[in-house]
Order: C-alpha cells, then structure tokens, then sequence
C-alpha cells in the first residue's frame, strides 16, 4: 500500500514450487503405520496356521485349563475395578491441585510401571513376609483376618492389581487434565462444595476416560505374568491364569497348547475391548 | 452492594494491591482496562474462587472474605462460560436450587421463569453441545441468576458474539437488571458495552482502580 507502482514480488497465479501431488505423502504415512499393524497380523496369523481346531478345543476342555479361564476373569475384573477406585481420586489430586510432596508421589506412580515384573512379585513377596517385631503382615492376614494372601487367589489380585493400576492412574489424570476445571469452580459459586463439584461436575465427565483405565488395567492384568508367578505361584486348579498357564504348557513342552491358550487370550481381549467400546460410545449417545 | 478495601491478591509472578471500589446495591458498574491486567483476577477473588491476601471484601455489608464460593450468593459468568457438558439446558437453571434441596415444584417454577426471561424455553431438554453462543450465553446467565443471587459478575461476557447477537444481549442484560435489581460486576474492554450497560464505569490501570 505504501508503494502503489511497485509490483508485488510474488504474484499468486505463480506457485512457489512444483506441487507434489498428496496420494504420496498418504502413501508414505500409510507404509510406515501399516508395518506395524501387519507385524501383529502376520503374528496372529503364524499362531493361527501353527496350532489346528483341535488343539484348541481339547485345551478348552480340560478341566485345570477351563479353571484358568474363570480365574483369569475373575481376577482381571477386581484388579480393575480395584485400579479404578484407586486411580479416580488420585488421578483427580494430581490433576487439580499442587500439594507438598506431590512430584514425589508423581514419581513413586511409574515405579511399578518401569520396574522389572519379577522385581515387583519379589517386592509383594518380602512385603508379606517381612518380620517387623515379630508381627508379619501375611501372618496376621491368615491366622487374624483369616484371608491367606500369599500363593493363593488374593495374591493374583494383589500383583495385578499393583501395576494395572498405575495406568489406571496416568489414565485418569490425563482424562482430568483434558476437562475444564472452571466448570467446577462455577459449580462452587453456585453453591457446590469440593466433593459436591466433583461428584456432579467433573465425575460424569470423565466417563469416557474411567471406560478407557478400566479397559487398559482389565488388559495389563490379563498379560501379567512375572509377579504372578513369584507371589502368587503357578498351581493348577490354584492360583493359575492363563498367562501363566502358557509358561505351564510351554515348559513341559506343549508348544500346540501354549499357542491355543494365547489365542484363547487374543480372544478374550479382543471380546473385552470390542464390549467395551460399544458400552463407551452408548454411553456418549 | 459489592465493596473491595485494599484488597491484595498473588498468583505467581502477578500482583494486585490495594484495590478498594464500592458498587451500590442495584448498580451496573463496568470494570475497564488492558488485557491481562487483573480483572479477571478480581473477579475471581469476589467470588472466592482465587486467596485474598490481604484486604477485605463486603458483600451487602456483610464480610464475605473467608467464606467459600458457594455461601457467597454470587452469580458467575465466566469469560468460557464453563456450562457443564453433561447437563440439559433445564439442568443448568435447576443445577444450583437442587444443591440447596428446593422442593421439585418450586424447581420447575423457577426453571420455566428463566427460560421465560431468557427466551430459552425451547432449548429446555437440550444439551449444550451445539448450542450457538448467544443461547449458550443466555444458559450461562440463567444458571447464575436461577437462585436469585444479590450479585452477578460477568467476565466479559459479550466479546465473542456478533453484532446482531450482542444487540440482544444488551436488551436482555438491562431486562435482567428491571426484573431482578441485581448489583451487577461486568468486566470489559469495550467502549460500546460500558456506555451501553454501564451506570458507572471503573478503570483497572497500573494495578489501581481509578
């Protein structure tokens, strides 16, 4: 506007550079993604061409295996219900407030999530076990509260639950870091206490995101296996998941069971994903 | 009556001090100044909702200072309104008689008056998702104004609607003001809206009211 003669130095009927057409960049992006996503299609489908229908149906009918199949459920299912009613309320804490201490609990959170599986189960172990003035906490548990933990069904609960729920937690707080924290303060100067606020403003909220922790504790307590095996131990009709039933078959050497019983478990992962996905987007409609 | 004495409010690296103004019952004052400059701020401390430092704040002439958000009988209009994404519009106007457990009859009375004043009555069973910015500015309103407070802050509460919308707003604002005699606390940094709505007009400059 300044230099009404001057011609602009670039006119816009002139591109910049040749323009490569978009179906590459597509391409490339779909390359890359897909080698992913076909590795564990070829991985499922090696396991599927290894084992045959029968296997898979002797396997599910042995009684120690159908067992497994129970228990696996069972414990999944209050690992993340446990992991959820933990994660709610501190993923809340973490997300809405600044308190003393609290890049140190930030921290202590990833420690079950970095540290080695059989470290943990090694961890739950000596916790139970410890002597502390001659009191000993799975002592106590068994012969006062009358609920033995150690290589029993609590124990399984108990090493799948100590890691499910750290994700449970990082879920949650993230799911709270994405709602706006002024709704609740609205909800305040309309007369809502802090409890009051969470409970009727931010709670129904994070609907979404208590589906997804619940979803991803169910699947990390499904593939749990280390601390499984040091705390709970691996005995049939006992204490045995399918996780550990895979390492049972395979070290006798039933290489066709092992595969029948991950695919039982690709299955059932498959099947709890898909129903809760459908009851998340019911949820949203 | 909204009253400020030397009031100091932090938060972080950013101060306020000495912030004294009184409105009288009933009035519209407009809080003016530069983005960024604290009003916001003062808003939130009237409410409760960010620590006083020092100072006091009076509320009908009552010392209001240490009380919770919600014993303060302030309606809150926040800049994002901040409507709550769960709730139908019915439940917006209801949300704050339900926390202090009005009877039902009395709940649907009142809702029905709202939307009434707002012109909102068709958008009752609605949730907010998809609501324009006008109505949703009107939900806002009326779920601050549902338990018939004394005082009504606004942050800003015309700036992203258009001109047509705004012009609505300014009839609805001052109707509100006849119908309810509400000491109103509008923050902006209009011209037009302060000569507009304004009875008087408050200037935030150099962390000072002037």
């Amino acid at each position: 506007m300044n230099e009404p003669s001057t011609q602009p130095a670039v006119t816009s009927s002139r591109p910049v550079r040749k323009r490569y057409p978009d179906w590459g960049f597509f391409l490339l992006l779909g390359l890359i993604g897909g080698s992913y996503v076909l590795l564990v299609v070829v991985m499922l489908a090696a396991d599927l061409f290894y084992t045959e229908p029968s296997y898979f149906f002797e396997s599910l009918s042995r009684p120690e295996i159908k067992y497994a199949v129970k228990l696996t459920l069972v414990s999944c299912t209050i690992a993340a219900i446990l992991s959820l009613w933990v994660a709610t309320p501190l993923g809340y804490l973490l997300s809405r407030f600044r308190f003393p201490g609290r890049w140190l609990v930030d921290t202590l959170i990833d420690i079950p999530v970095v540290l080695p599986p059989l470290v943990l189960g090694l961890s739950l172990l000596i916790l139970f076990h410890i002597e502390i003035g001659g009191w000993q906490l799975e002592r106590w548990l068994r012969d006062d509260v009358g609920i033995p933990v150690t290589y029993r069904i609590p124990a399984v609960i108990l090493a799948q639950f100590s890691v499910a729920a750290a994700f449970a937690i990082r879920t949650m707080r993230v799911t709270f870091d994405q709602i706006n924290p002024r709704a609740e303060d609205v909800a305040r100067t309309l007369g809502c206490s802090r409890s009051q606020a969470f409970l009727q403003i931010a709670l129904p909220q994070s609907s979404r995101g208590m589906m997804a922790a619940f979803t991803i504790a169910w699947a990390r307590s499904l593939g749990e296996f280390g601390p499984i095996l040091v705390f709970a131990g691996a005995t049939r009709m006992r204490t045995e998941v399918l996780s550990t039933t895979v390492f049972l078959e395979l070290s006798i050497g039933n290489l066709e069971a092992s595969v029948a019983i991950s695919l039982v478990m690709v299955a059932m992962a498959m099947l709890v994903l898909i129903v809760l996905r459908m009851l998340g987007t019911e949820m949203r409609s | 009556m909204i009253e400020l004495q030397n009031v100091g409010i932090s938060m972080g690296d950013f101060s306020l001090s000495g912030i004294s103004f009184r409105i009288e019952a009933g009035q519209y004052a407009v809080l003016m100044g530069r983005t960024g400059r604290g009003k916001t701020t003062i808003l939130e401390a009237v409410c409760g909702l960010r620590h006083v430092r020092s100072g006091r704040i009076l509320l009908s002439d009552y010392d209001v200072t240490d009380l919770p958000p919600g014993e303060r009988g302030i309606g809150y209009v926040p800049q994002d309104l901040a409507l709550f994404p769960t709730l139908t519009v019915a439940e917006h106007l209801a949300f704050a008689l339900r926390i202090r457990k009005y009877p039902q009859k009395l709940v649907d009375e009142r809702v029905g008056e709202m939307a009434e004043l707002l012109s909102i009555t068709a958008l009752l069973q609605r949730r907010i998702l998809g609501l324009s910015g006008g109505e949703s500015q009107r939900v806002a309103l009326g779920r601050a104004l549902s338990f018939h407070p004394p005082v009504l802050l606004l942050d800003e509460p015309l700036s992203a609607l258009d001109e047509t919308t705004r012009g609505e707003m300014y009839d609805l604002l001052r109707r509100i003001r006849e119908r309810t005699g509400v000491t109103t606390l509008h923050v902006t940094h209009s011209n037009e809206e302060a000569k507009a709505l304004g009875d008087r007009v408050l200037r935030l400059e150099d962390g000072k009211i002037l």
